[in-house]
């Protein structure tokens, strides 16, 4: 049972780390990135080129993959995303688009890394070291990995909450329209917090590396529960995510430990209606007038 | 004819709340058959969310709404529409990529009486002609000029037959000679018999359609009455300018 | 106009008779392509027929298809044919009411992601259940169906689809569908019951990606959940629909023909390269194309008539 619950907590925290990337860039960016998880991936996929290739740790592998992450995210707005914002005439309008635009994006990326390294899953072995807390056997590696994702949430929320970019980037999230009489580049901060989603989506995808194997095709995977976990926990918001995200990942490995490991998405997709269907805005989101 | 026989609309207690915010507090307003009443207030008082209530767009925390001999409070919306209640919105909305006889086809499609094929385009004609759109059955709505979109609505509003017509602010952003035929244009309707709730702020089209107006602020009801009566009232007056005691 | 239908009508019954004798004139290999392409045809303007007046970007495609497929995998042996597509068609349809209740109200957005992972999600019952209770993954189709039945089956849903989008578009529910996708407050404003329409229409829709699944089933005579319940065909639809143009009813056929053609070269010549390309038709689609094929032909039959009138009011 304590297992089951660490285990849960360990991957709730880390849903909540991949969720929060998404929830920047829907709530602030206006994007729904549903090639999100291929993202995810691909940072996987360069932590291990890094590991295997160039024998470099991937926690200094961090340093240089998070850049990347928004760099080629700052790119991607400014290029591809940025026309359909300017054109799209209603927020309707603009998600479809972006639903569509970024499934292409889904279906490149992913093509690019079939083409790399094939269909096969790939792991690679750092820090497997077994560790006792509370009396329970962990891998070392999760837990560094848990614990570096509990940094860079607390980091972010401080960041949005304390500094005067954090201040703009909320402000666009609550009413572009408002943020814009007050003076605040909408579509800069835009492009930023897409590309901050960015940058976390690669550190998830650098931590997750760590200890879980992954192939070139199992991005979606990735993007669907960081999409169930930003509905749920409500739009935009940071508490919202690690909420859910915990709620996720408890659920998963309940349902695993106790009912039959087979059902996990039954129960995501059940607890994920549940909470549409009682708070449609999600748990933390306003309900719209 | 007793009062209550000829009343349309009745509204009791009615009361919506958005967090902390109470939108509508306790509203109680009738409108009687064949009456135009005028809903008034300051931006912000609660106006557009009670024509929401009543038209089934929000639901009611508490209250009731008697129309057409029915609890209408919490009905969903289409069923409401199809008791006989027509509406336009504050922001103008058509369906733009339809031409204006589809745009008022929509509203006689759904209705419970049900018109044959033949009949509906005859009726589309005639609707759009009774605002002032003739020959324009084949363009585009999208084609339309400001005052012409409205008229549009207006027409698909009437087209479910309205037992009461809820206008949103009809005659907003209206230049003066527009306004008169606005202003002429609505009381046609009253002079067919038509009831009227109407949310307004163009002070001239309220004296001179109004039988009786509410005035909401902060969502009470703070005033009714005639037109001059409320107008006159320093609660009123207070509520739209401010305090004037230190004036 | 009325000699242009008749001359259309003959010419569609004509096409219709080449149709269905060309089973008896082609080899294996191209009896296979033209099923594809019936396949495709029918999934796509089955697809549009819900996503093109509503707007609702639908990923379920697979999911109703691996349902009709393994409703065949497991009554196929059971029961005589017709009644085995009956109750894919039943179970179908009580899926879509099911799916659709729950969750079309929501917003699109919310739409999408369900439908989503509602094929892996039905795959991954489908495979607990298979473990857990019959203890076989896989199930074999030993039905006497033959590829000339399958390819008859579907040139008779592609008619029944066509007839019915044709029949919808002018009926009540049609144009109540084209008001919703307007603007689904004046929808309710003008007395439409939305969510019933939406319904019935995705229950419409969902049938035919049912039936599609049961007929094709019988190809494979070895199914498993990964092989019925494969993601990439709501993709693979979705874009067929959306290049050809999903606002028309012939719309999606026109991007399912080419696409299939496209999709079979690819996975002889180059099989890796069909996901990458994949993504840059999804995104010529966004870019280039954003009202399809049709939005293509629209826009010139528009640019093509005003000239006419203008140089008729000079003269």
């Amino acid at each position: 049972m304590t297992n089951a619950i660490f285990t849960g907590l360990m991957l709730g925290g880390m849903y909540a780390l991949i969720a929060m990337g998404l929830t920047l860039q829907y709530g602030v960016a206006r994007i729904m990135n549903l090639s999100y998880g291929e993202f995810l991936v691909a940072a996987a996929f360069a932590s291990y080129w890094l590991f295997t290739g160039w024998a470099l740790n991937p926690l200094l592998g961090l340093a240089l993959v998070i850049p990347a992450g928004f760099g080629v995210s700052l790119l991607l707005y400014r290029v591809l995303l940025t026309p359909l914002v300017r054109r799209a005439r209603t927020r309707g309008a603009l998600e479809v688009d972006s639903i569509l635009a970024t499934f292409g994006m889904m279906f490149i990326v992913q093509g690019i890394m079939l083409s790399m390294f094939g269909g096969a899953y790939f792991s690679y072995s750092f820090l497997a070291i077994p560790v006792s807390l509370f009396g329970e056997i962990l891998a070392l590696n999760r837990l560094i990995a848990f614990g570096l994702a509990v940094a860079v949430g607390l980091a972010l929320y401080l960041a949005l909450t304390r500094t005067r970019l954090g201040t703009s980037i909320r402000a666009v999230a609550v009413d572009p329209m408002a943020a814009q009489l007050v003076a605040i580049d909408v579509l800069r901060t835009s492009a930023f917090a897409f590309a901050l989603g960015g940058a976390l989506v690669a550190a998830a995808g650098v931590l997750i590396s760590m200890f879980l194997t992954f192939s070139a095709s199992s991005g979606v995977i990735f993007t669907m529960k960081a999409l169930i976990v930003v509905v749920m926990g409500g739009v935009g918001n940071l508490l919202g995510c690690l909420v859910a995200g915990l709620a996720l990942g408890l659920s998963e490995s309940l349902v695993a430990t106790f009912v039959d490991p087979g059902l996990t998405l039954a129960v995501n997709f059940a607890l994920f209606l549940g909470v549409l269907l009682v708070k449609p805005a999600g748990l933390f989101g306003r309900a719209q007038r | 004819m007793t009062a209550a026989a000829s009343t349309v609309l009745e509204i009791k207690g009615l009361v919506r709340a958005f967090g902390g915010l109470v939108a509508v507090n306790a509203l109680d307003m009738t409108v009687r058959s064949g009456e135009i009443v005028g809903l008034l207030g300051p931006n912000g008082s609660g106006k557009t969310t009670a024509l929401n209530l009543v038209s089934g767009v929000l639901r009611p925390d508490s209250g009731a709404i008697h129309f057409a001999g029915h609890d209408i409070a919490g009905m969903a919306t289409h069923r409401i529409a199809r008791l006989g209640l027509g509406r336009t919105f504050q922001l103008v909305r058509v369906l733009d990529g339809m031409n204006c006889a589809e745009n008022v086809r929509a509203g006689l499609a759904f209705h419970p009486a049900r018109l044959a094929r033949s009949e509906m385009d005859v009726a589309a004609i005639r609707l759009l002609e009774r605002v002032g759109l003739k020959d324009a059955d084949q363009r585009l709505a999208t084609e339309l000029t400001y005052i012409d979109r409205k008229r549009l609505e207006l027409a698909r509003a009437l087209a479910l037959k309205p037992r009461l017509l809820l206008l949103d602010e009809w005659l907003a952003g209206l230049n003066p000679s527009e306004l008169l035929i606005g202003i002429a244009l609505i009381r046609s309707l009253k002079d067919e018999g038509l009831s009227i709730l109407l949310v307004e702020h163009v002070m001239d089209a309220i004296r001179s359609l109004c039988d009786r107006c509410v005035v909401m602020n902060s969502g009470r009801k703070i005033a009714e009455g005639t037109p001059d009566e409320v107008l006159s009232d320093p609660a009123v007056i207070e509520a739209y300018l401010g305090a004037v005691a230190d004036a | 106009m009325s000699a242009m239908r008749l001359a259309a009508a003959l010419a569609s019954c004509a096409g219709l008779t080449v149709l269905a004798l060309l089973p008896m004139y082609v080899d294996a290999y191209y009896l296979a392509l033209a099923i594809g392409l019936l396949q495709f045809t029918v999934l796509a303007t089955a697809w549009g027929l819900f996503s093109g007046p509503t707007r609702y970007v639908s990923l379920a495609t697979t999911a109703f298809f691996g349902v009709g497929a393994y409703t065949v995998a497991v009554l196929g042996e059971l029961l005589s044919w017709p009644l085995v597509l009956l109750i894919a068609t039943v179970i179908g349809a009580l899926m879509a009411v099911i799916v659709g209740l729950s969750t079309l109200r929501l917003s699109g957005l919310h739409f999408v992601i369900f439908t989503f992972g509602l094929a892996e999600l039905i795959r991954q019952l489908v495979i607990w259940y298979e473990v857990n209770k019959t203890r076989v993954l896989g199930r074999y189709v030993f039905v006497d169906i033959t590829q000339k039945d399958i390819y008859w089956q579907l040139l008779v849903l592609a008619v029944a689809v066509f007839v019915i989008g044709w029949l919808i578009a002018r009926s009540r529910l049609g144009f109540a569908l084209r008001i919703i996708g307007e603007d689904e407050t004046v929808a309710k404003h003008c007395g439409i019951n939305v969510t019933v329409a939406k319904v019935t229409l995705f229950t419409i829709s969902a049938v035919f990606m049912t039936l599609v699944g049961a007929i094709m089933a019988p190809r494979w005579t070895y199914i498993e959940p990964s092989i019925a319940f494969n993601a990439t065909i709501s993709f693979e639809v979705v874009i067929m629909a959306l290049l050809g143009g999903a606002h028309r009813l012939w719309g999606p056929a026109l991007g399912a023909i080419p696409l299939t053609l496209l999709f079979e070269f690819l996975a002889a010549r180059f099989p890796t390269a069909s996901t990458l390309i994949m993504g840059v038709i999804f995104l010529l689609i966004v870019y280039a194309l954003p009202a399809g094929v049709v939005g293509l032909w629209d826009n010139f039959r528009r640019q093509w008539r005003p000239q006419r009138t203008g140089q008729g009011v000079k003269a």
